[in-house]
């Protein structure tokens, strides 16, 4: 009982098996630099950049090869040294085609060429640190790949108070957080420093899930070593989706992200703890993001693992760095299994939001028969938001997009919690994200 | 090599429509055992009847508007023993027979089957047979009374109750040696079922809740105004057909509330007409016709309940 009133929490929400245990205990390791990359122009929410080189360029690692004016954007660099061999539009990840630059690489690997401008933490200025940001083209490594410098931008009259640090890593499977976290706890804290005072916030909250103890102590030995009051580390209760924004703000903080708005409406702004470390990395040796921490698990996967990965390396050679994929591998997906995107192919690029390949054995990726809906309620009981999404999804299938407006359809985080305990095997978290399409075409 | 393409999530919970449906079979046959225990071989054959009739009719209906059967979801057994179960031993099997293809055939397929029906079709079809054969859905078989052990009255505790001012030993309402409908005998074995399906999250402990507690109250209520005209609590929950109702019935999934609020609401909707109608009306029993009235009210219930939205106004 006492652990039920200790641990913060927010209400419903669901307890997927979390199957860490493959890669928890797997050390971060470097992949080799491959031969040839592809890299997406829009690895990111917001626009698309516009190439800055051409075909038959040389280029160098972490030179940018791709930028535009928007505001919410984030460049993209390349990843290896070598000459452009085309600029097309190529598979992404995320399901389409997106112009994209591939770089093959050449017989000297330049990267002195990098220009490095790193910058004492102790004296940068906020400015400073957005710019630095920006320019190191990082963006949230949760998954979600919001451009971070405009995370650390708030609106004139926002005032923010707390800097909150996502290692919840609420995803089964994922583990590169938690490997982050043990491995570098000091870049982890002083990213978030960084952060927290591009934003202006007194104080900085680290929430972990309580699945995690180890890292919590590590964080927290780190923590104690800063200015007193300054850096907390919160265990939070094991259960998903904790690290979804508005849980982990209503978690951590007590406070509603209010509808249709962001944390910083409540004076927070939450950074992933591998994004603290890119922009830790950024500010101290101006290394712009171009490796990121990828976990490859599943069944189908024969030596699972976590791995440094440049950025437009295909799945095919991350995969075949982990022993390749078993005989009976059958779906393969980017991201968690639970908001992860299946892939139809290899031949698709690891991007800034690619934070797990995930391959699931023909056993475990059934396609489960569906049937209409019970009304048992399992949906309502278990979502975070407080939908009720048994009749978003009805609404969404009828097409009675009014309805589905007016039923709060609009507020679904789209965590999928709905469907995996929906008995009737009824995909309803894709139908509130068609309605959403829909409604967004519309407007 | 081709993979799977399908959209998130990618794992999913165990949980299926006919592993719920058979487990409420299961929660079901303790009460369905003592059925058969006290009046015998005819409630076995009641019971088999009932359910095979609603299997086949489904199937056959299924066939005839050339759809998919849907007979292997469990949901039709289920409902074929819950009507078994709420109707009288010595019911003739055809009156069984046609209450149970009024339940499949009007309660649940011609509103869409399974998840579309508004009442409970179990209900619908004993609501039939209390109206198509008033004399046997009231005549009334003493408990034990095949095995030649002596009768103790051929009425429920319910009537006796009612018209007679006779009360029945608690014991033997707990244990179930009442007259009655087969399956609302035992107070306990039916308690046992529904808390084995709230453990098994199959159905929200809410509704029971709430519809128990409500006639327990409003029967505590007039008890205590007048103890010699009307029976107290504990009479009211363990007589008739409440425990059945409450815990197989008013939680059918498909015809009860989605919304927390909404379960509240309707499980002390149906407590209120339950005592109202036990007490006021000219029936000895109302749990049917509650839990019917108040089936009636769930889309309503469910639009005006809707639970707020995380980052809404309070």
């Amino acid at each position: 009982m006492a652990r039920f009133f200790a641990m913060r929490t927010f209400r419903q929400g669901i307890h997927p098996r979390y199957k860490k245990e493959a890669t928890h205990d797997k050390a971060i390791r470097e992949l080799h630099p491959v031969k040839r990359v592809i890299i997406p122009l829009h690895q990111h929410t917001g626009a698309t950049c516009q190439p800055l080189v051409k075909v038959g360029d040389e280029v160098f690692e972490g030179q940018k090869i791709g930028d535009t004016s928007k505001f919410i954007s984030a460049p993209v660099h390349a990843s290896i040294s070598g000459k452009v061999t085309k600029i097309d539009r190529l598979p992404h990840p995320c399901g389409t085609e997106i112009l994209s630059v591939v770089i093959e690489a050449g017989q000297i690997v330049e990267s002195s060429k990098l220009k490095v401008e790193s910058r004492d933490p102790e004296s940068i200025a906020p400015e400073e640190i957005r710019k630095t940001v920006r320019e190191a083209g990082i963006v949230g490594l949760g998954g979600a790949a919001f451009p971070t410098h405009v995370k650390l931008t708030p609106p004139e009259g926002k005032k923010i108070d707390t800097l909150l640090v996502n290692g919840c890593e609420c995803e089964p499977y994922i583990t590169a957080d938690y490997r982050t976290m043990l491995e570098k706890p000091e870049h982890v804290v002083s990213g978030a420093i960084l952060a927290a005072k591009a934003v202006g916030a007194e104080k900085i909250i680290i929430g972990i899930e309580d699945n995690k103890p180890d890292a919590v102590e590590r964080m927290k030995s780190v923590a104690r070593k800063q200015k007193p009051g300054l850096v907390e580390v919160v265990k939070l209760e094991t259960k998903y989706p904790q690290g979804g924004e508005k849980m982990l703000v209503k978690a951590a903080l007590k406070r509603e992200v209010p509808s249709k708005g962001l944390p910083l409406d409540v004076g927070v702004v939450v950074v992933n703890v591998g994004t603290a470390v890119a922009v830790d990395e950024a500010v101290r040796t101006g290394a712009p993001l171009i490796k990121r921490v990828v976990t490859v698990a599943g069944s189908g996967i024969k030596k699972p693992g976590n791995l440094n990965v440049r950025i437009g390396t295909t799945f095919q050679d991350v995969i075949n760095e982990c022993g390749g994929l078993t005989e009976d591998a059958f779906k393969i997906v980017m991201g968690g299994p639970m908001m992860g995107v299946a892939q139809s192919s290899l031949e698709v690029p690891v991007v800034k939001a690619t934070s797990c390949i995930l391959v699931l054995t023909r056993r475990e990726a059934v396609e489960e028969k569906v049937y209409p809906c019970v009304k048992c309620a399992k949906c309502v009981e278990h979502c975070p938001m407080y939908l009720v999404p048994s009749r978003l999804s009805a609404f969404a299938e009828n097409g009675k997009y009014g309805e589905f407006e007016e039923w709060g359809g609009q507020d679904c985080i789209e965590c999928g919690g709905c469907a995996y305990v929906c008995p009737a095997k009824i995909p309803i978290v894709h139908w509130v994200k068609f309605a959403k399409f829909k409604l967004g075409k519309m407007k | 090599m081709s993979y799977l393409i399908t959209h998130a999530p990618h794992v999913r919970d165990r949980a299926s429509v006919p592993l719920m449906m058979q487990l409420v079979l299961i929660a079901l046959l303790p009460a369905a055992a003592a059925g058969v225990y006290f009046f015998g071989l005819r409630a076995l054959g009641l019971v088999a009847t009932c359910v095979i009739t609603a299997v086949i009719t489904e199937y056959l209906i299924c066939r005839i508007m050339k759809k998919e059967s849907t007979i292997m979801d469990g949901s039709a057994a289920v409902t074929g023993l819950l009507l078994a179960l709420c109707v009288t031993p010595s019911l003739p099997y055809f009156a069984a027979i046609l209450g149970t293809i009024f339940a499949i055939a009007i309660g649940k397929l011609l509103f869409g089957g399974l998840g579309y029906n508004i009442f409970n079709p179990a209900l619908v079809g004993r609501a039939f047979l209390a109206a198509a054969f008033p004399v046997h859905m009231t005549s009334w078989m003493a408990p034990l009374a095949s095995r030649g052990v002596e009768a103790i009255s051929s009425a429920t505790p319910l009537a006796l109750m009612k018209f007679e001012h006779q009360a029945t030993s608690y014991w033997d309402l707990f244990f179930g040696r009442v007259g009655g409908c087969i399956g609302e005998t035992s107070a306990l074995l039916l308690l046992l079922g529904g808390l084995f399906l709230v453990g098994m999250k199959i159905i929200n402990w809410r509704i029971p809740a709430s519809y128990l507690g409500t006639v327990a109250a409003l029967g505590w209520i007039f008890w205590m105004v007048d103890p010699a005209k009307y029976p107290d609590p504990l009479f009211h929950l363990l007589a008739g057909g409440l425990m059945l109702g409450a815990w197989f019935m008013a939680t059918d999934l498909v015809t009860s509330p989605l919304t927390p609020r909404g379960m509240w609401i309707f499980g002390i909707g149906a407590g209120l007409l339950v005592v109202v109608i036990r007490l006021f009306s000219g029936l000895p029993e109302g749990v049917m016709y509650s839990i019917l009235i108040m089936n009636a009210f769930v889309p309503l219930i469910n639009r005006y309940t809707r639970p707020r939205i995380l980052g809404h106004k309070k």
